[in-house]
């Protein structure tokens, strides 16, 4: 072993193992789900998984298997397929690649396995519906649309009451699809579990706040996996004790999560799931650290709504409210903290061709964020899993160029 | 047509038309989608107008939207930064797509035209709380309309407003009917100007024109026929007359549509009967859906297959706006519908401006003849 590969690997996050242990097993009972006579629902990356871990429904996201399908650089392919099937290149690249990955069963763990009910929440984009539409006629399987109405400005009262109903109407739902009554005493433990989850979740982000960064952003997009799929799971609280304990004892043993951390970055948006490694190193080089990102913490920052002795009720709320479905001043103040929170020197925004209700608006944040805390930022464009998309000498020559800006700055 | 000079004046300037109707004392709201509820504007007396945004030359609007929002998107707020849109009292954004949901925030934040309102309409239309929150949400920008303009709508208002609103609409219908009968009474580029002066001109003008025109499209011989093919137009907005013209040159007509510019805006009649709001909401249930909005998953395959047997059409042309996300991916659903009852159809993208004649007429043509 070379000096730097010890160097690289006494960084390495040790839970890294341990995760892929647990999403290697999460996939092979959902795969074997036909078998073992569980029930299987594909759900929406913002959806209220809650109810489907009561009712031990399988929870797949078609979502977290684009993730891995960018990640796999399998994005392309799947995506030039659907463009031959009439879907324009234009849209959405995680619901071109599932839309093919159903019909070819592609992708690195050879499709996902098959639903016997979808639930869709608009909590996150448009996009889910449509592309839930289209799976719904596929597999000809029940459509549960969990419909969060846009608070541009505030939860209106009338939102609220229409939002309550639904939760009733899930449990409706669920009771038919699985034969079975809704079991309301295992809800509030699941919903429990749900709420410590996320709250060590938040934990785990918030040791970045520390200098050095005990942890990347790009960390966070792994480890979020958890989060987004087992929420609500004892598994899901254990894995996140023990990461944030690891992180806690890296902070305490000075482990940085990049060799000479003398920059820290905000990044904005979803990855650009097939370059993780490539921007990770691109930022290290220039000793900058990516400590934190808006896009990972979508998955706990309402839980300030989350009530867990009551979690049906406040679940509406905290599921309408999410990041992506409030009004782009809003998004602005939740920015502006997260600059003062983390400390951090410039603003790294993914301008993100797959993901509209993201990415319209940027602009607007991009201008507060410099005119509020006066830190420069860059913007990379991209479809986050289509890497055909992807310009890397454009995007080098950016993160280069808004580098310098900062270390003249600074 | 000589008659309907009053409409191509008001659709080829609708600044200065409208900018003339703020002068007479009218306030003016603006809107960009059909499930604007125009009844309830009309009613507290302001007039809506519907805005289709500036052509070409896109620069103010690029310091807020990336390239990849639509040229409809881009082209209004254009309009509303230019300060073309001078005339406006407010802007009303009915919740449609992911882009039109952005483009209200930008606006809000961007623009100072006094009156604005998101009318967060529900997605889907096919439950019992969806359609009590239509009404719920209705009621509430019935209630901001009053407050932020300081009026009172009455129900008696609003019932007067929906009873000229519900002949505005049938006009346009038998418009449509008698034209989908006869297409050689009227052109195409006559008809597309009648409907969007509509949703341009003053209300009260229009009970007395619209009828006229009925009058005389009826006066005229009909035609022996061209034998020209018939066509149904699929797709959100269409601000190009020049497209019927096109189709007409290279052996087609459009008989019928299902346009958030055309059928969608008049299909359906609002009830009279009973609570007002809540029938402008069950109106929303019942027309013929927005592929932003979800009433079942086959509502639109469904619809369009029955458009074009109920029109007697021989294909169908996709005229779908680039980056339009909810009509693509409709598109090729609909298309496997349409391909399964053996109607062909194509597909044409476009932008704000359309691509050359020549290069529309030779893929117009090679699509009619296979019809």
């Amino acid at each position: 072993m070379t000096d730097t590969d010890k160097e690289k690997s006494s960084r390495k996050i040790k839970s890294v193992g341990k995760m892929k242990e647990i999403m290697t097993a999460y996939y092979i009972d959902a795969k074997t789900a036909e078998q073992t006579g569980k029930k299987v629902a594909w759900i929406t990356s913002g959806g209220p998984v809650e109810p489907l871990i009561a009712m031990d429904v399988i929870p797949v996201y078609p979502e977290n298997y684009g993730a891995m399908i960018g990640a796999s650089k399998m994005g392309g392919d799947l995506c030039e397929k659907a463009e031959e099937l009439g879907y324009s290149g234009d849209l959405c690249s995680y619901a071109r690649a599932d839309i093919v990955s159903s019909m070819v069963d592609g992708g690195p763990i050879g499709g996902l396995p098959k639903p016997d009910m979808l639930i869709c929440c608009n909590n996150i984009c448009g996009t889910v519906l449509k592309w839930y539409e289209i799976q719904a006629r596929y597999y000809n399987v029940p459509l549960f649309i969990f419909d969060t109405p846009f608070c541009h400005t505030e939860y209106a009262d009338e939102s609220r009451r229409y939002v309550r109903k639904q939760i009733d109407e899930y449990a409706n739902f669920l009771e038919n699809a699985c034969k079975k009554k809704f079991d309301y005493d295992r809800m509030k433990e699941v919903g429990r579990l749900s709420v410590e989850g996320q709250n060590l979740w938040q934990e785990v982000l918030d040791t970045a706040m520390n200098k050095p960064s005990p942890m990347t952003c790009f960390d966070a997009f792994f480890h979020l996996a958890l989060i987004v799929t087992l929420r609500g799971t004892q598994i899901a609280v254990d894995y996140y004790r023990s990461l944030l304990e690891e992180m806690k004892q890296r902070v305490a043993n000075g482990i940085s999560a990049i060799p000479n951390e003398r920059y820290r970055l905000l990044w904005d948006n979803l990855p650009i799931w097939y370059r993780v490694r490539w921007m990770s190193e691109k930022f290290a080089a220039h000793d900058a650290c990516l400590v934190a990102d808006t896009y990972t913490s979508a998955w706990c920052g309402q839980l300030k709504y989350m009530d867990e002795d009551n979690f049906l009720d406040s679940m509406a709320e905290a599921y309408t409210r999410i990041y992506l479905n409030i009004g782009v001043d809003e998004m602005i103040k939740i920015v502006l903290e997260m600059v003062d929170k983390y400390d951090v020197d410039g603003f790294v925004m993914h301008s993100n061709r797959s993901c509209k209700p993201y990415s319209l608006g940027q602009y607007d944040i991009q201008r507060a964020v410099q005119k509020e805390r006066g830190i420069p930022s860059v913007m990379i464009e991209s479809h986050m899993i289509d890497e055909r998309s992807f310009s890397e000498s454009q995007a080098e020559t950016r993160i280069d160029a808004f580098m310098e800006m900062i270390k003249q700055k600074g | 047509m000589e008659k309907l000079n009053d409409f191509y004046e008001a659709v080829s300037d609708t600044n200065n038309y409208v900018r003339n109707l703020k002068t007479s004392g009218k306030k003016v709201l603006g809107y960009l989608c059909s499930y604007t509820p125009e009844e309830i504007i009309f009613a507290a007396g302001i007039h809506p107008v519907r805005l289709f945004g500036t052509v070409g030359n896109i620069t103010l609007a690029d310091a807020h939207l990336q390239s990849y929002a639509c040229s409809l998107a881009r082209g209004v707020l254009e309009s509303a930064l230019s300060g073309e849109l001078d005339y406006l009292a407010g802007m009303v954004f009915p919740h449609t797509c992911d882009t039109i949901q952005r483009l209200s925030d930008i606006w809000r934040l961007n623009t100072k035209f006094g009156f604005f309102a998101d009318v967060v309409l529900p997605v889907k239309l096919n439950t019992e709380s969806a359609k009590e929150y239509m009404e719920d949400i209705l009621q509430k920008f019935r209630s901001d309309l009053e407050e932020g303009m300081g009026v009172t709508i009455t129900d008696r208002a609003l019932e007067e407003s929906i009873e000229k609103y519900n002949r505005i609409r049938g006009c346009l219908k038998t418009i449509y009917e008698l034209h989908s009968t006869d297409p050689d009474i009227l052109t195409g580029s006559d008809l597309h100007a009648i409907v969007k002066g509509s949703m341009i001109m003053d209300r009260d003008y229009l009970l007395e024109r619209l009828p006229e025109i009925i009058e005389m499209l009826k006066e005229r011989k009909p035609s022996t026929g061209t034998g020209r093919k018939r066509i149904i137009m699929v797709g959100s907005i269409c601000d190009h007359p020049d497209v019927y013209t096109i189709i007409e040159k290279s052996g087609g007509v459009v008989v019928w549509d299902d346009l958030c510019t055309g059928s969608r805006y008049f299909e359906g009649l609002t009830g009279t009967e009973g609570n007002p709001v809540k029938a402008i909401a069950s109106r929303y249930i019942e027309r013929q859906i927005c592929p932003a909005k979800h009433i079942s998953n086959t509502a639109r395959g469904d619809g369009i297959v029955e458009i074009v047997r109920k029109n007697n059409a021989r294909g169908v042309i996709f005229l779908l706006l680039k980056f339009c996300d909810p009509h693509y991916f409709d598109y090729p659903y609909m298309k496997g519908f349409l391909d399964r009852e053996d109607i062909p159809s194509i597909l044409l993208e476009i932008e704000d401006q359309l691509p050359s004649e020549g290069q529309l007429m030779t893929r117009f043509e090679t699509f009619i003849h296979m019809l």
